[in-house]
């Protein structure tokens, strides 16, 4: 263990010796103080524009109907109110939504990083004839644009007479062509050798699979219950197509018919905005624990 | 842990039948879920669809059933070229994604390079609270994003409070369907007003995004720009500093740095992004879905929202099939008009001359002028 700790430890000082350095040139030259202060004032200003509408947001939804209006900009309500949560909790289908929203999204990045990596895994690792046409329809699978299959998505999860229902939600989402691919490029970055050594002492693929490989491949793991974890809780069109009764509204469906004036005369902002604020939270606590694996997972999109 | 790891030698290690028996079986059985469910929800729905386009299903009963007929290309006849309300409906989407696409595609591009650029500064301290905050958005639901947006542009709401302040009358944002470039002008001249193209006036054509629209566009930026940000960063990071510190030992100018050594290099990463922005914008759906229905005056209406309401709200199955397939090849052409464009050219023998010069000394080297120009085109 305590050999993983120690390259951290000296990299943590590196990172707090530099400005060390670069404060004794500041001193020396007036102009890079400028361009300096020029750059904080700049990115703070942008900072500002990015975080005022979440903070102003969550201020909204303790305001009363009528301050709401008022003062728009207000980031301390006049009286603050719960009435906006009450209702959504007391009087409304908002635990409806939630618990599907929360069903659907378990089931399906479960779903996702076990198909996913099982077939990652076979793709990357098992020699079979029809391997290459596969993989071959599967890059061409993730080059189709989601929104133009919503229809043609209905047309089948009716034909199969699971509309309205959850399997009609959840079995279509549960593998990724894009989650599929993360897996079987990771994969490949793990040696041969490791799993040859436990298929000589009689291991089945699976058993390799499992118990050598998987516990490998974590860091690709997290990525892919990230990006269900994500996709699944935000998703909305999937659920228009495939769902019907109000008991089976999920948080998107049910904020988006609140936003289109499914409550009432009112404009409603703190309650359509106290739902906005309660269903960010858990998207925003993933991103919030797994923030620097977020933040570094775009450097294999990118490196190819 | 290592010592139970210990290797054979290599020679010893053979893709023989001993090891790898029952491959190919297992190999069938880990990709069976990802064939069923791939083949079930994407390959089967595409045929379905294929086949619902060309029929006249109604919505009652299985398209497969004995009363639904072959219609031929009907239903993309209708859209395309029938004159009535499909088609204008169709063309207005057209128009106004199009629009769409022109003003989020280079806005959030550049938007995400600028801070990728100011974040990546090492001398920079709190990068991380900024990039959070810049990519804070992009988590949120689009949903969630859109009420905050319904909110923030409502006549009398933050946006035009923050005009007021500024002595500046906000619009009705997100119930003016006015065309930003008609500039309040409410008919134009006769003979843009009665030439059509896909049942829509040209005036409508040249008139740029609705009010509307733009703060779709505003929405569609301040949300992409974190994901695209961090695309960027993490090719800048990739980069190498010598190039740069080369260029800086010649003397040019950061401006210089900036457009002549460190662009070029990102040239990769920037095709992923337009692309990306590109297949994105003509997805647009959720944001309409949620804030505006298609309106005011259908100048918010998008192929992909146009395509759910002719089938779940008009019954017309088969033009919603159509125009879910027509956006299909919309994007498959325009992904690839794209790759033409920026795709790296082939060098010329001249040019390739001066690549063979180091890197160091090219930058020391006067610009090409015009005469060199021409002949490496």
């Amino acid at each position: 263990m305590s050999s993983t700790v120690l390259p951290r430890a000296t990299e943590a000082k590196k990172e707090t010796e530099k400005p060390h350095v670069y404060r004794r040139h500041e001193r020396l030259s007036g102009r890079v103080i400028g361009a300096r202060s020029l750059l904080y004032a700049v990115l703070v200003v942008l900072a500002i524009i990015y975080i005022f509408p979440f903070v102003i947001s969550i201020a909204t939804s303790f305001k009363t109907e009528a301050d709401a209006a008022l003062d728009p900009l207000g980031l301390v309500p006049k009286t603050i109110t719960t009435a906006a949560y009450q209702k959504l909790f007391l009087n409304s289908d908002f635990p409806v939504w939630f618990k599907n929203s929360a069903v659907v999204t378990i089931a399906v990045t479960l779903g996702r990083v076990f198909f996913d990596s099982l077939a990652g895994y076979a793709l990357s690792r098992l020699h079979f004839r029809g391997r290459n046409v596969m993989f071959a329809g599967l890059v061409a699978v993730m080059a189709v644009p989601g929104v133009v299959l919503l229809i043609p998505k209905f047309l089948v999860i009716n034909q199969l007479g699971i509309f309205d229902s959850y399997g009609g939600m959840i079995l279509p989402l549960l593998t990724d062509a894009a989650g599929i691919f993360i897996m079987k490029n990771f994969f490949e970055s793990i040696p041969v050798s490791v799993e040859e050594q436990a298929r000589i002492d009689g291991a089945g693929t699976f058993r390799v699979f499992w118990s050598v490989v998987l516990p490998m491949a974590r860091p690709a793991l997290v990525t892919i219950t990230i990006l269900s974890f994500q996709g699944s809780w935000n998703e909305l069109a999937h659920f228009i197509i495939s769902t019907q009764s109000p008991g089976l509204t999920t948080l998107t469906k049910g904020l988006a018919g609140l936003a289109a004036g499914g409550l009432g005369q009112a404009t409603q902002y703190p309650l359509k905005l106290a739902a906005a604020a309660l269903m960010t939270i858990p998207v925003a606590l993933v991103f919030f624990i797994f923030q620097k694996k977020i933040m570094n997972s775009s450097d294999g999109a990118v490196k190819e | 842990m290592t010592t139970t790891l210990r290797l054979p030698p290599p020679s010893r290690v053979r893709h023989g039948a001993g090891i790898r028996k029952g491959e190919a079986a297992s190999g069938w059985l880990f990709t069976a879920p990802m064939l069923i469910l791939l083949g079930v929800f994407l390959v089967i729905p595409v045929l379905m669809a294929l086949w619902v386009s060309v029929s006249d299903w109604s919505g009652r009963g299985s398209p497969f059933s004995s009363g639904v007929g072959f219609v031929g290309a009907k239903n993309f006849a209708a859209v395309l070229t029938g004159g009535g309300l499909a088609e204008s409906d169709f063309g207005m989407a057209l128009k106004n994604n199009a629009w769409y696409v022109v003003f989020v595609v280079p806005l959030q591009t550049a938007l995400a390079l600028f801070l990728a650029v100011l974040v990546n500064r090492q001398i920079l301290k709190g990068r991380g609270f900024f990039r959070t905050a810049f990519y804070f958005p992009s988590v949120t639901s689009s949903v969630a994003i859109t009420v905050l947006w319904l909110f923030l542009f409502n006549s009398t709401g933050a946006v035009n409070k923050l005009l007021s302040f500024v002595g500046a009358k906000g619009p009705n944002w997100f119930n003016d369907p006015d065309g930003i470039f008609h500039f309040g002008v409410q008919t134009g001249p006769a003979f843009l007003e009665n030439n059509t193209a896909l049942g829509v006036p040209w005036w409508d054509w040249i008139g740029g995004p609705s009010v509307a629209m733009s703060a779709l566009v505003l929405l569609a930026v301040f949300t992409t720009s974190g994901t695209f940000m961090l695309l960027f960063v993490a090719a800048l990071q990739n980069l190498s500093g010598e190039v740069t510190e080369a260029a800086m030992m010649d003397g040019a100018s950061g401006w210089q740095r900036f457009w002549r050594v460190t662009l070029p290099q990102l040239r990769p990463t920037l095709f992923t992004v337009l692309t990306l922005g590109l297949i994105g914008c003509w997805q647009v759906f959720d944001q309409i879905y949620t804030g505006t229905q298609g309106g005011p005056a259908k100048t918010t209406l998008t192929p992909a929202y146009l395509s759910y309401t002719a089938g779940f709200k008009s019954q017309e199955w088969g033009q919603a099939a159509a125009i879910a397939f027509i956006l299909f090849v919309i994007i498959v052409f325009f992904t690839l008009v794209q790759r033409w464009v920026l795709a790296e050219r082939k060098v010329s023998k001249r040019r390739m001359r001066l690549y063979s010069v180091p890197l160091a000394d090219r930058v020391e080297a006067p610009a090409p002028t015009p005469e060199d120009r021409k002949v490496d085109r």
